[in-house]
């Protein structure tokens, strides 16, 4: 894995030139309030890359909130009329520069459920090819941050591309994929760093690393009967604060669920699919009337259990939670699931 | 711990113990500074969970619609005019509640304080109004009072309207002399300013309806916008969908919303979502005379019928 030296002075012409082949997403402010959401640049506009936190996750650069699927014409004089054909949509090479790591990550896990050898999602699989991750390790993880606890970290370089490491006046940029190789070429950078980037990134790393100070345990969930931890006796508490809205799912960066809707208006009809949240009632709400998840504390425990309990036992890929701490700083009523993690791993069932 | 904590975890673990109440509904400190957490304690010694800060910005009244038992609720102002909206809406009885009057000095607008200081915060001491806050760049000394949530640095009803007892002495209220100097703004513009306004006050909406959820209000078992057979409003993010979500919300609130600014405190995206209740506060001052959740016995304007109506149409 090469690493490459960036003089921070030239970072922004790179950024220039890569503009010329890629679309380039990243950390924008918002011109009224104090708040980051990803998006993509207008040419001639820099990223910004000042470890900026942002409300929502990165995960609607590929998984739109609401994305056209499937079309159709509903005038009979059509030939095709009433036949659902994919919306043509665009996917040229697209970058998101500043990504943290652990949100690279948190798309993978994402990937195992859109991109399987049973089914392919079409439209999550052509743009995740389409996109390169240039990914900036946080040299400072916030209060929130426990992505060491669970299995990613504020430099991980898993899904990463290219991994940009702030080094005061310079990055230090460790290749990782030909994909990120061939943004750097795009990009004009290729001046080799001296050998001691390495212990310079290993050390950035390390300090970084040991900034994070909560602790959540996950080694016992693997290992439990789901039964246990589904009848345990504490969800009630958890779930009382809950307002059953949809904050955790919509800004959390692993959470995939969505909802088809078709709509129509004269004689078109499109078909999309929205993010949809298991808090919601409406999410599990049967034809019939029954609703399998109609208490709240039942929506929470599912929440949770999915997270931190069946994606673990179903994937075996850790949990599906990389510790951005998004949902803890959002959540309206402090539901912490630093602190539900704590519960479920440390839960002791009465014999 | 300070006075009024003291006081809280007092009276809660009293009517606890005497069985004169199954529940108590007030806050918990939260695992972030600026942060708390409504919490429900069945038996005394969890009443020493209890707090009372600057930043208990949540309406409670919003944990006890349909609740059968008998509750014990801490109710600052705005809390306990949205007691008085469930009495008159029987969405609670009055006879099941034990209502805590705090008399409130208002609450901080923690993404104001954010603001302030810049950097991540990592503590906030109270002391009366002083705020000291330490971040990344170290501590700096605040007054809380220029730190106010508007809704709170416009109320005239700090006191609780209705109350068994107290935990603190009322406080004087505020006389505001342009309450709705923000609306009265918005009202002047011309129609391509307002629309544009009200576009781009809503732009970042997620739909994840943390306003409609944290709003006492908001009780109907199936919202209109859940509503599948038939459905009333597309549910992707057209603005023109997003816009009906809160226009309407905001009617089913008009003549009934107390301003109690839970709606922004629990909004994600750092929508005013209260621009448009405002408004129809105004106009329910204005038209009726009316402020909500004042009297028992009487109901919000747009939900009577009264022969004696000014108005020809109604007749």
């Amino acid at each position: 894995m090469k690493l490459i030296h960036i003089d921070k002075k030239e970072w922004n012409q790179g950024m220039e030139r890569a503009q010329k082949e890629y679309l380039l997403f990243s950390p924008v402010k918002d011109k009224d309030k104090e708040q980051y959401l990803f998006g993509p640049l207008a040419h001639g506009e820099v990223p910004d890359m000042t470890h900026a936190d942002t409300v929502l996750s990165p995960k609607s650069i590929i998984f739109p909130q609401t994305e056209k699927m499937l079309h159709a014409s509903l005038d009979p004089s059509q030939p095709d009329h009433h036949i659902m054909k994919r919306v043509p949509e665009e996917y040229g090479p697209r970058a998101v520069i500043g990504i943290r790591p652990y949100d690279v990550k948190a798309l993978t896990l994402m990937n195992l459920n859109f991109d399987t050898d049973d089914y392919r999602d079409p439209y999550w699989c052509d743009a995740y090819k389409a996109t390169t991750f240039i990914a900036l390790g946080v040299n400072s993880p916030s209060s929130v941050d426990f992505s060491t606890s669970m299995g990613s970290g504020p430099f991980d370089e898993t899904g990463v591309d290219v991994l940009l490491v702030d080094n005061q006046d310079s990055y230090i940029a460790k290749i990782i994929t030909d994909k990120g190789q061939a943004f750097m070429e795009a990009a004009g950078f290729n001046a080799e760093a001296d050998p001691s980037a390495r212990e310079t990134l290993d050390n950035i790393k390390a300090n970084a690393e040991k900034k994070i100070t909560a602790k959540v345990g996950t080694d016992t969930l693997r290992g439990r009967e789901i039964l246990e931890l589904y009848e345990a006796p504490f969800w009630d508490e958890i779930a009382f604060s809950c307002i059953n809205c949809g904050t955790c799912t919509f800004v959390c960066p692993t959470c995939w669920c969505f909802d088809i809707q078709d709509e129509t208006k004269g004689k078109a009809c499109t078909r999309f699919r929205n993010w949809d949240s298991c808090m919601f009632p409406l999410f599990t709400l049967h034809g019939s009337g029954h609703n399998p998840r109609g208490e709240k504390t039942q929506r929470v425990r599912q929440r949770f259990m999915h997270k931190l309990k069946y994606f673990l036992d179903k994937y075996d890929q850790g949990t599906m939670c990389v510790g951005c701490g998004r949902c803890v700083e959002s959540c309206p009523v402090n539901i912490d699931i630093r602190e539900v993690c704590n519960i479920m791993n440390n839960y002791e069932p009465q014999k | 711990m300070d006075q009024l904590t003291e006081k809280i975890r007092e009276l809660a673990s009293t009517l606890l113990k005497d069985g004169k109440v199954d529940m108590v509904i007030g806050f918990a400190d939260g695992t972030l500074p600026m942060t708390s957490r409504p919490f429900l304690a069945t038996e005394s010694d969890k009443a020493a969970q209890l707090v009372w800060n600057s930043f208990c910005s949540l309406n409670l009244t919003n944990y006890i619609t349909g609740r059968k038992e008998k509750i014990a609720l801490f109710a600052k102002g705005c809390d306990s005019r949205n007691v008085v909206n469930h009495i008159v809406e029987n969405k609670i009885s009055r006879d099941q509640l034990h209502i805590i009057g705090v008399p409130c000095q208002g609450m901080v607008d923690k993404k104001a304080i954010l603001k302030a200081v810049g950097g991540e915060i990592t503590g906030l001491c109270e002391e009366g109004d002083k705020l000291t806050v330490s971040s990344s760049h170290g501590d700096v000394e605040l007054n809380k009072n220029d730190y106010l949530r508007d809704n709170c640095a416009t109320c005239t009803h700090r006191n609780p309207v209705i109350y068994d007892e107290l935990a603190a002495p009322l406080v004087e209220e505020q006389t505001v002399e342009e309450p709705f100097a923000d609306v009265a703004a918005i009202e002047k513009m011309e129609p391509v300013d307002k629309a544009r306004y009200f576009d781009n006050l809503i732009k970042d909406c997620i739909r994840c309806y943390a306003c409609r959820n944290a709003c006492p209000l908001c009780y109907c078992p199936t919202c209109f916008v859940d509503e599948s057979g038939p459905q009333w409003v597309g549910k992707g993010q057209n603005p023109t969908d997003i816009q009906t979500f809160h226009f309407l919300r905001a009617f089913h609130c008009a003549g009934r919303c107390t301003d109690c600014g839970a709606c922004e405190a629990a909004c994600p995206m750092d929508i005013h979502v209260r621009a448009f209740t405002r408004k129809l506060n105004k106009d329910a001052l204005e038209l009726f005379g009316w402020e909500a959740g004042l009297d028992t016995e009487k109901r919000p304007p747009l939900d009577t019928f009264n022969p004696d109506d000014p108005d020809e149409f109604i007749r």
